[in-house]
């Protein structure tokens, strides 16, 4: 897919008040949590800059010690992930723990030797939630969720693994804001500069994989979602019709990670349908 | 005349009556020790926002035989009260409703007119829409009140003004929305500038208590404010945070801003009804 060097540049009308984000995100998982009638997060920390800024912003609403780190390494993972990982748990003295799951993954993956990347990627990422989850019940803390407002939306992610959590609170922010929000918190520049990854196999770029940038698929997606743009609005602003219409597609087609399974209604009132309460209406 | 306005910016809990009506009586007891003379609370203050399902467990009727609505008119023999809640009427049908309390009467109930229901409102789902914007009298000069989307509409306001109100009263919980780069959401943004346009329109006070706090992923922003009959602010803000605002008002402001600006008197409510007949029987056709 290609995009036109001739478009309208949206980067301005992504940029946000750090200071306010912030505000509303700390206030968010601090209320998140005590509803749940909990202290404490469990956060998977991976070294990339979503699960950095997360436990920057996590450590703020609840102490750093009530924020459980939790980095999963697979035998293929970049050195650099654990290192960067590590340098965010010092940085914020955060508790941590190590748990490593080739051996975990390994016997599954090996069974069935023909398995492609995606398959032993979702694998790793399902462990990796059972894992947290796990840790969750030991450590009576809640799973935070990592996930960006530009992952969901294209669906660049793994069902019940790393969408599998309590709590989404950078899931409103793109890409590109979360870079801007991560460079206010002083979160490492190593994390910020590096080209982002879900390092399930050596060598694999998001941007690689999807096959444009994050820079350029958030204006887009800023038009499209934010805005309410149809297709040939945002071709007139200057994006590619193949591009608009691709990244439209996948939008779409990955909707029902972003949605609760649907229930076949038979009865007069049924979950999912008409039995209509906020998840917070229980909170204490 | 001067009084002291209170405005109870809380965080409402979900779908909890009793723990509500506790808050709403410790902020009367703090509104009291402050010398408040008349405190409002936020829009559905005893019930929380998104309230849904919930509607008929939550709903009270409007009478001094309420334990909850007669709580609250006891406590309007300190100072006088306007506060949310679910109204439930004789045949079953449920309102967003303020309820104005003083001296331990009921002055007056105000059903929402406009009830959202786009984009994440949903409101018309669950409630009836309030069929009129009447003003009323108080002891302290003629009030109007009117709930969130009412004053998105410039006819709730209007029509209060038109039916004798010198102070508005509004209150809401306004859900966060419109991050950009700026220094405020363009959510609180739009409602400050039509804060201070109905002040500058009608030269008369604006009141405004707006909650806080969370419902699932959406924050609510405070920012409660009073603007004066000349349309500056007051007080404006905090934000975000829960806080009892105390600001004094002088009601003699209304006649030298009126004596400098007449824009009532020489407003044309005839002419406004000449014409909205016009185009009403134009469109009927």
């Amino acid at each position: 897919m290609s995009t036109q060097i001739n478009r309208t540049d949206i980067t301005p009308r992504l940029r946000i008040n750090t200071d306010l984000a912030r505000r509303m995100i700390v206030g968010f998982i601090a209320d998140q949590i005590a509803k749940a009638g909990m202290k404490r997060a469990v956060i998977g920390l991976s070294g990339g800059i979503d699960s950095a800024l997360s436990a920057y912003l996590a450590a703020e609403a609840l102490g750093a010690e009530n924020v459980l780190a939790v980095r999963m390494p697979y035998e293929t993972s970049a050195e650099n992930s654990l290192s960067d990982a590590e340098s965010v748990i010092q940085a914020l003295g955060l508790a941590s723990l190590t748990v490593p799951i080739t051996d975990m993954a390994n016997p599954l993956i090996e069974r069935f030797p023909d398995m492609s990347n995606v398959r032993k990627g979702n694998i790793m990422a399902r462990l990796r939630m059972t894992i947290l989850y796990d840790q969750s019940a030991a450590w009576s803390g809640l799973v935070m969720g990592t996930s960006n407002k530009t992952e969901i939306l294209l669906g660049y992610s793994t069902i019940y693994g790393d969408s599998g959590v309590a709590l989404q609170p950078i899931g409103d922010l793109y890409k590109t804001q979360v870079r801007e929000l991560a460079a206010a918190l002083n979160v490492p520049q190593a994390i910020i500069d590096k080209p982002p990854s879900a390092d399930l196999w050596v060598g694999q770029t998001d941007e690689g994989e999807l096959g444009y940038t994050y820079a350029e698929v958030d204006q887009l997606l800023y038009l499209l979602v934010d805005e309410r743009y149809t297709i040939d609005e945002a071709v007139e602003e200057g994006f590619g019709h193949a591009f608009v219409e691709g990244v439209w597609q996948r939008v779409k087609s990955n909707h029902y990670k972003r949605t609760m399974p649907n229930v076949a209604k038979l009865s007069r009132r049924t979950l999912g349908h008409d039995f209509l309460y906020l998840r917070d209406f229980t909170g204490r | 005349m001067r009084l002291n306005i209170g405005l109870a910016q809380i965080y409402p809990k979900l779908g909890d009556v009793p723990a509500n009506l506790e808050k709403h009586l410790d902020y009367i007891e703090q509104a009291a020790d402050r010398g408040v003379d008349l405190l409002v609370f936020p829009e559905l203050s005893l019930t929380g926002y998104q309230v849904q399902d919930l509607v008929p467990e939550l709903a009270i009727r409007a009478a001094p035989d309420d334990p909850v609505f007669g709580a609250l008119l006891e406590q309007s023999k300190r100072l006088d009260i306007m506060f949310g809640f679910v109204h439930e009427d004789r045949r079953q049908r449920f309102y967003i409703a303020a309820a104005y309390l003083s001296g331990g009467e009921c002055l007056h109930v105000h059903h929402k007119i406009y009830l959202p229901t786009y984009a994440m409102f949903d409101e018309g789902r669950y409630f009836d829409e309030g069929e009129a914007a009447r003003a009323f009298d108080t002891r302290f000069g003629r009030f109007g009140m009117a709930i969130c989307e009412d004053f998105w509409h410039v006819t709730t306001p209007y029509l209060l003004w038109m039916d004798g109100a010198d102070v508005l009263l509004f209150h809401s919980a306004s859900p966060s929305r419109g991050l950009d780069a700026s220094d405020r959401l363009s959510g609180s943004r739009w409602v400050e500038l039509v804060n201070q346009a109905y002040g500058s329109f009608f030269t008369n006070y604006v009141i405004h208590c707006n909650r806080v706090g969370y419902e699932d992923g959406k924050n609510f922003w405070g920012g409660s404010s009073v603007v004066s009959p000349d349309g500056d602010f007051l007080v404006q803000g905090t934000y975000f945070d829960e806080a009892l605002l105390v600001q004094q008002i002088d009601l003699n402001q209304i006649h030298r801003t009126r004596s400098r600006l007449p824009l009532l008197r020489d407003e044309q409510p005839q002419l406004m009804q000449r014409e909205l007949s016009r185009i009403l029987a134009r469109d009927s056709r």
